[in-house]
């Protein structure tokens, strides 16, 4: 596995606790179809979150959270609909929340979570 | 999230208006959303502002910002709205107490450094600042003498970003090193405005050195007393362009009121010199003749600029080879020198620029400006045997060309200029012994400086200071000449020389001619003389 790829897996694990700290039940994690992957899904009251985990080292080429783009939050509603259809299930409001994990320079993860950015 | 709100000054022309500016910042991607009609310069203000503000090691906001600046419909142009953007979005992001924005106002560039960079236009800013109710205005440490000229005003003169962000979180302006330091508005230098010693020194030039031409000189003193406008006739090298020159060192200084004026203008067209930016002398402004008709009134599509004749408010406007100018650029001239204003509209904003100018106009007779006076008979005797060879040449110009050449100045511009001198050319006698009789500029300035005194106190409780500002309906009310002393001006109207406007201009002259003379009253003496410059006299 590529050291990015572990910096990820790790990232969105830490995504994870945060959220499940934040009063979210997780519902699914990396869900994939034939238009890309949700990192993770996510419930909180009749909402569903669908989550983008962006994990950076450093700020060399800008902070996690400016790493998502306007085509990026349109491809999550995309996304969010095929998920819905494939689990049939009902939600009152659909969500796209992004989990942005910086680490320091000492390792250590900062975890800063937007909720609703569209 | 949160919202915070500054203070900063749009400029159209030389007012400023009030701008608000307000910062949002929300969930959402992250972006910085300007609105409020901004121009390109101030669009760009996105990307200078985020680089100034993490590169001053402050954390830049990872939501969606917005900044708005109201009210909306005044359109927004230039650099000098950054610092108050970079301040409400960091009070927005909580990491400034809000509270410390409320009554300050901002006005500065902001480099990617984080430096504050001067700007144009600060001195009307910070006194429309102090007009809207600010008492504390932040400028970059560059314009803080000038912001410093308002009185009443405290000037926060900032080089930095990180320096003025630690001043607003309580800290203390860093005593004279880097950072900030607070200047306190209102301390003129002592020497400026008020009855001081007359006169520009500029290095080189007096009327001393102007031989001959005893009516030319008698004329332009009378025009620096009573703030006349000018034109000079006459053959090339004969001195026309030198005395215009000089007449700046016969000119008093500005008032106070009169020198914040002309800085303003000097402000906003980035023309001040740096370090000591009050100008206390007025100002000389001499266009070519190839000059637009936006160099010579104002204009600019962006930002609009006071033009020459702005620039030469409360001084002259010197136009040499006047009849080489284009015929619109001076005819433009006309509404400034009755209004003593020029009014630019564009787009959603209408710019006033003040522009009261004494106008000084320099012109050869002819096309090959050989000419030597009007006709043989304007020719003193002495001249014609002293006179060189190259001179002597007659004009090849057809009669023709030479009244086309000087219609080229038009009847309304001429009707407005109130003294007309033909320059001769000078004699053998003149130019090698007159030398010792010809009187320096400061002599001449004490006798300016008197005549406006006289007329200064006879104005007193009015808004005008000069005779030529006096307007036509209130000089026949108050300040009609000595009884009998019209009769040749009524001769002259019988005959049709003269236009009721010309009238008017005639009396204000003799009003002038009065001062410096001592009369109480202009009588038939000062009349016709006046009429004679008015009507054109040979030197």
């Amino acid at each position: 596995m590529n050291a990015k790829d572990i910096l990820g897996r790790r990232g969105e694990q830490l995504a994870v606790e945060h959220l499940q700290r934040a009063g979210l039940r997780i519902l699914d994690r990396n869900w994939r179809c034939a238009d890309g992957e949700i990192d993770i899904v996510a419930a909180e009251r009749r909402a569903l979150v669908i989550c983008e985990v962006k994990t950076r080292s450093g700020v060399r080429y800008g902070t996690p959270l400016e790493a998502i783009t306007r085509q990026k939050r349109n491809r999550l509603r995309r996304l969010a609909i095929r998920w819905l259809v494939a689990h049939g299930i009902l939600f009152d409001e659909i969500r796209i929340d992004v989990v942005g994990v910086l680490r320091s320079e000492s390792g250590e993860f900062s975890v800063d979570h937007v909720r609703g950015v569209g | 999230m949160a919202l915070a709100r500054t203070h900063s000054i749009a400029l159209v022309g030389v007012q400023g208006h009030h701008v608000e500016i307000e910062a949002d910042i929300e969930n959402g991607l992250v972006a910085l959303l300007l609105v409020g009609l901004p121009d390109t310069a101030l669009r760009e203000a996105r990307d200078r502002i985020r680089a100034a503000i993490i590169n001053s090691k402050e954390a830049w906001p990872q939501r969606r910002i917005t900044v708005g600046l109201s009210p909306a419909s005044l359109p927004k142009r230039g650099s000098s709205f950054d610092v108050g953007i970079a301040v409400a979005i960091l009070g927005a992001a909580e990491v400034l107490p809000a509270a410390s924005l409320a009554d300050l106002m901002f006005i500065g560039e902001l480099g990617l450094d984080g430096r504050l960079r001067p700007v144009q236009g600060v001195l009307p800013a910070v006194a429309a600042a102090v007009a809207a109710g600010f008492g504390t205005v932040v400028v970059p440490a560059d314009n803080a003498p000038e912001a410093a000229l308002v009185p009443g005003v405290r000037v926060l003169a900032a080089n930095s970003l990180s320096s003025l962000l630690g001043w607003l979180r309580g800290g203390c302006p860093a005593a004279g090193s880097s950072g900030a330091a607070i200047w306190q508005g209102g301390s003129l230098p002592p020497d400026s405005g008020g009855p001081g010693p007359a006169g520009a020194e500029v290095p080189g030039r007096d009327l001393a050195e102007l031989v001959g031409q005893p009516t030319a000189r008698r004329a332009a003193e009378i025009c620096a007393a009573g703030g006349h406008h000018l034109l000079l006739l006459g053959p090339p090298g004969v001195g026309k362009t030198m005395l215009a020159e000089r007449l700046p060192t016969i000119l008093p200084r500005l008032e106070a009121a009169a020198a914040l004026e002309v800085t303003a203008i000097h402000s906003v067209a980035g023309t001040l010199p740096p370090g000591g930016p009050l100008l206390i002398h007025p100002p000389f402004c001499a266009p070519h003749h190839t000059a637009t008709k936006a160099a010579i009134v104002g204009g600019g599509s962006g930002i609009i600029l006071p033009g020459a004749a702005s620039l030469a408010h409360h001084g002259c406007l010197f136009l040499d080879e006047a009849p080489e100018f284009s015929r619109d650029v001076l005819d433009a001239l006309r509404q400034p020198l009755e209004s003593g204003e020029v009014v630019l509209a564009r787009l959603g904003l209408t710019a006033r620029f003040p522009a009261k100018f004494t106008l000084l106009l320099a012109a050869n007779p002819c096309p090959c400006a050989r000419a030597a006076g009007s006709g043989p008979a304007a020719v003193g005797s002495a001249g014609l045997t002293a006179r060189p060879l190259a001179a002597r040449a007659a004009c090849t110009c057809p009669p023709v060309a030479r009244r086309r050449y000087l219609a080229r100045l038009s009847g309304p511009l001429l009707d407005r200029v109130d003294v007309k001198v033909e320059f001769l050319p000078v004699g053998r006698a003149e130019l090698l012994s007159d030398r010792q009789f010809t009187e320096p500029s400061s002599v001449v300035a004490k006798r300016v400086q008197l005549a406006r005194e006289r007329a200064a106190f006879r104005l007193r409780g009015s808004r005008w200071r000069l005779n030529a500002e006096i307007p036509g309906s209130e000089l026949r009310r108050s300040y009609s000449p000595a009884p009998g002393a019209l009769a040749p001006l009524e001769r002259a109207m019988d005959l049709g020389e003269i236009s009721a406007r010309g009238v008017d201009r005639v009396i204000r002259l003799a009003w002038t001619v009065a001062d410096l003379a001592g009369v109480a009253r202009p009588t038939v003496t000062e009349v016709s003389y006046a009429l004679g410059l008015w009507l054109g006299a040979a030197s």
